[in-house]
């Protein structure tokens, strides 16, 4: 019973590290710019569909069809940035959600051209395969990799943000956008940054997360719920925020289904529900 | 006269973030009929004064009574209920309303009209006519059916004017009423806020030292979060710490 | 008094006109009963557009004129729906006191939904909406003793309305019925929106910062129209199991609260018959693609939605208006 409890509680952490990956951009773009892109999990999508053809198509290695993810996640959102999702800027809420929804229509429907809807698999090198054993414990090694790689990510992350030039912008438009313009920062110039890395992240989680839960057109719509909540309940523009509410969501998501699968879902829109009725803006927002 | 009550009292307020204090000890008075300018330098917490007294920030010490009532604890809207109406330093009006409807629907506020959902407008005649003559005091009926977006900056402000008046206050906070009005036109705005009744209590901020000194009748000195002097024009205007204050400043700028 | 000068015109008469029934209303009620005469085979797609059109109005009067941005709204739908069906198979297949339970019900989960609504903005508010219709959702497929789960609510029987007037196998009883409902849904809808509460949401619309210096106590206004909305759709539901005697689950679904979005942007918010205007291009245009992928579907509407937000943000119906230089 301890060890079965263990091991859910690991693989939820893992799911919950991979939620981590796939959100934090969203949330740290939200907190820049208010931006509400309800298509980020399109991006977690790309990055899927990308890293499939890498390996299956170009034949490259798993480890190199990651940053491959990474790169095509974040080189489209520059594109996306600057021709289109720019002019929304000061369009209101309500457009936002409309203009990004529409995106998420448009890539579920051209995944589906382009791949059909079957669900794509990926051949995962054999060290990757299997589990180790940890004290007592059958760990899936695939699993201890994502919850590296995410630690990985928020050590660069948090390094970036509180070491360098770049990351200490970002905060200061975060807390105040008007004082960072104030003080001669451009604005929008570090957000389209921002935005590339946030959604090439994005792409990053969904290359991960192919092995995990799978990858099919629907992905963008499915996971933006997940990404949602990881976002509301952490609070915009916190990293920390981010990292515990992914674990949180996942430690629950996958418990849920694992002890009480027929109300497994039932209890995590319940936990969403009534974190933001305790705390609207997020166990970590401030604003 | 020394035994009415103010209409309204601040005392003590103070307000922090984090280690900046934005109010410190803020004890003012407002006597009925009162016409008082509030000045200082940027950053010297007029603004936050306002938003404290009415509620849409709160304090963190410190008690503000209205006409002797206790409204510390007071939501905004209960304040505005009570008689305490501010205005805005930037336009913060319903761009696709019209005046009419905007004064409209102040009035079915303050007359508990607006939940009416079963009752068309047309049917509150009183609270139409009486908005409609808030717009005409005001120099707006002219405009009284064209798109708030549509008028003129200048008549934006009077707007703004207009609404609080339709809330029927008895103290008036006016946050730079004639912030970005071309200054022959601030003078005439001016003398719009001098015509107000007597029964109304106002409390105005303004950058314009020609406007303070011809319009209040006594002048509150901010700095730094903290009141200066409280005192007369012609007691303000010579006071080295105030001259000291601005003059400083203006050597800096 | 005053002299008034000659271009004054009288506020009474200005707002009075704003109320007033237009041609365009009149036309629009007229023509909505040729499908008894002229579209016959039609009449089920016809009820079932009045049906979704009566939503789109429960969704507006929120989105729209509150600017409330929802994604769950389909919970209010599809528990009006279930209310009726219950009602029903509990014996009761009365089908207008069946309505009113069904709206009773689904409004007093919104009034007390609206408690939450109230105290949240932005993400969170677009978050809490899409929750309760996920939670909804879940809790109806669990339940599946009572909702019958994924297999729907089956065996719903619903007596003659008035005792008299059958529910044919045409469709004509199911049509006027609907009709009726959405006429009437309407015209209180315009009520609402032409009365000083109606002036109040458009004012928490147009800028909420300033209600509470005007004295409005605009939370009590807000958990007043999402109520008000949470029934309209509750009674919209029910009308859907009425007239079709099954409830199923996807009458609680994501993607029905995110239909009613794209067809009230389509036909525009905030003006009461964009949304039955949306809710009429969007399904007939659905009935005549039938045949299409339904991801071929959702990419053409994908792209609209893009297309409208950046080229007419208010709406088709709003754009048109304003290419024929109409004032509103």
């Amino acid at each position: 019973m301890i060890s079965q409890l263990a091991i859910v509680l690991f693989d939820g952490f893992a799911f919950g590290m991979l939620l981590f990956v796939l959100s934090v951009g969203l949330s740290v773009t939200l907190g820049l710019m208010n931006f509400i892109n309800l298509a980020h999990g399109a991006f977690g999508m790309l990055g899927g569909y990308v890293a499939v053809t890498a390996m299956r198509g170009l034949g490259l290695p798993f480890l190199a069809a990651l940053p491959a993810a990474f790169l095509a996640a974040a080189a489209i959102s520059i594109l996306l940035e600057r021709t289109l999702f720019r002019r929304l800027y000061r369009a209101g809420e309500l457009n936002q959600v409309l203009f990004t929804i529409g995106v998420v229509f448009v890539a579920t429907a051209m995944a589906t051209y382009a791949f059909g809807t079957v669900q794509q698999v990926i051949q995962l090198p054999g060290w990757l395969r299997g589990s180790v054993e940890v004290a007592g414990l059958r760990l899936g090694a695939y699993r201890i990799f994502i919850i590296a790689v995410a630690l990985a990510v928020t050590g660069l992350l948090v390094f970036g943000l509180e070491r360098t030039r770049l990351g200490a912008r970002i905060r200061a438009a975060v807390d105040n956008q008007r004082v960072a313009q104030g003080l001669g920062l451009d604005v929008e110039k570090i957000f389209a940054v921002t935005f590339a890395l946030g959604s090439g992240l994005a792409g990053l989680g969904g290359a991960l997360a192919i092995e995990i839960v799978g990858l099919d057109p629907s992905f963008g719509f499915h996971y933006l719920v997940y990404v949602l909540i990881v976002v509301s309940v952490g609070g915009l523009g916190s990293v920390a925020g981010s990292f515990f509410g992914a674990a949180l969501l996942g430690i629950c998501d996958v418990a849920g289904k694992y002890f009480v699968p027929e109300i497994g879902s039932f209890l995590i829109y319940l936990l969403l529900v009534a974190i933001l009725f305790v705390r609207p803006l997020g166990l970590f927002g401030r604003r | 006269m020394e035994t009415q009550q103010p209409a309204l009292r601040t005392e003590a307020l103070c307000k922090s973030f984090g280690s900046l204090k934005v109010a410190r000890d803020v004890t003012i008075e407002l006597p009925r009929g009162a016409r008082h300018a509030l000045i200082g330098p940027n950053g010297a917490g007029k603004t936050t004064l306002i938003n404290l007294i009415t509620g849409e920030m709160r304090a963190d010490s410190g008690r503000i009574a209205l006409d002797g009532r206790d409204i510390t604890q007071d939501p905004t809207m209960a304040r505005v209920r009570y008689g305490l109406t501010r205005t805005f330093q930037i336009n913060t009006l319903f761009p696709d309303l019209a005046p009419i409807e905007a004064v409209t629907l102040a009035i079915c506020e303050r007359e508990r009209l607006a939940g009416q959902f079963w009752k068309g407008l047309t049917a509150h005649r009183e609270a139409i006519d009486e908005g409609f003559e808030i717009l005409r005091q005001l120099q707006l009926a002219e405009v009284a059916i064209r798109p708030t977006r549509t008028l003129p900056y200048g008549q934006q402000r009077l707007l703004e004017i207009a609404l609080a008046l339709a809330t029927r206050p008895k103290v008036l906070l006016l946050d730079e009423p004639a912030a970005g009005v071309p200054k022959g036109e601030s003078a005439a705005l001016f003398s719009v806020i001098a015509a107000l009744p007597d029964d109304i209590s106002v409390l105005f901020i303004e950058h314009d030292m020609d406007i303070v000194f011809s319009f209040a009748t006594r002048i509150i000195v901010m700095v730094s979060g903290g009141v200066l002097l409280e005192a007369e024009p012609a007691v303000v205007r010579s006071d080295p710490r105030v001259r000291e204050v601005y003059l400083g400043r203006a050597s800096h700028a | 008094m005053t002299v008034e000068t000659p271009t004054l015109a009288d506020p009474h008469d200005w707002l009075e006109r704003k109320g007033r029934w237009s041609a365009f209303e009149i036309a629009f009620w007229v023509a909505s009963l040729l499908p008894f005469f002229l579209f016959q085979t039609y009449l089920p797609l016809a009820s079932q557009i009045a049906v979704t059109a009566l939503f789109a109005v429960s969704v507006d009067l929120v989105l729209g004129y509150a600017g409330i941005i929802t994604l769950g709204h389909a919970m209010f739908f599809g528990l009006g729906a279930y209310a009726a069906g219950l009602i029903s198979k509990a014996g009761w297949g009365e089908p207008l006191t069946g309505l009113i339970f069904a709206a009773a019900f689904a409004g007093l989960v919104g009034y007390v939904a609206s408690f939450i609504i109230v105290r949240v903005q932005h993400l969170a508010l677009i978050m809490i909406t899409l929750g309760l219709g996920f939670l909804t959702y879940e809790l109806a497929n669990s339940m599946s003793w009572l909702t019958g789960g994924t297999d729907g609510l089956q065996g719903v029987e619903t007596w003659p309305i008035l005792g008299v007037f059958r529910f044919d196998l045409w469709g004509y009883t199911a049509y006027g019925y609907a009709l009726a409902a959405l006429f009437l849904g309407l015209v209180l809808s315009r009520r609402i929106v032409h009365s000083s509460f109606g002036l109040s949401l458009r004012g928490i619309r147009e800028n909420v910062r300033r209600m509470p210096a005007v004295g409005s106590d605009y939370r009590g206004h807000l958990q007043k129209i999402y109520t008000i909305s949470a029934a309209v759709a509750g009674c919209a539901g029910a009308l859907l199991t009425q007239t079709t005697d099954t409830v199923s689950l996807d009458t609680l679904s994501f993607q029905r609260s995110a239909d009613v979005v794209v067809m009230l942007i389509l036909g525009g918010t905030g003006r009461l018959y964009g949304a039955v205007i949306g809710a009429i291009i969007f399904m007939v245009a659905r009935d005549q693609l039938a045949d299409m992928n339904p991801q071929y579907w959702y990419f053409w509407i994908g792209l609209l939605l893009m297309v409208v937000v950046l080229v007419m943000p208010k709406g088709i119906l709003g754009g048109l208006a304003r290419l024929a230089g109409e004032r509103d």
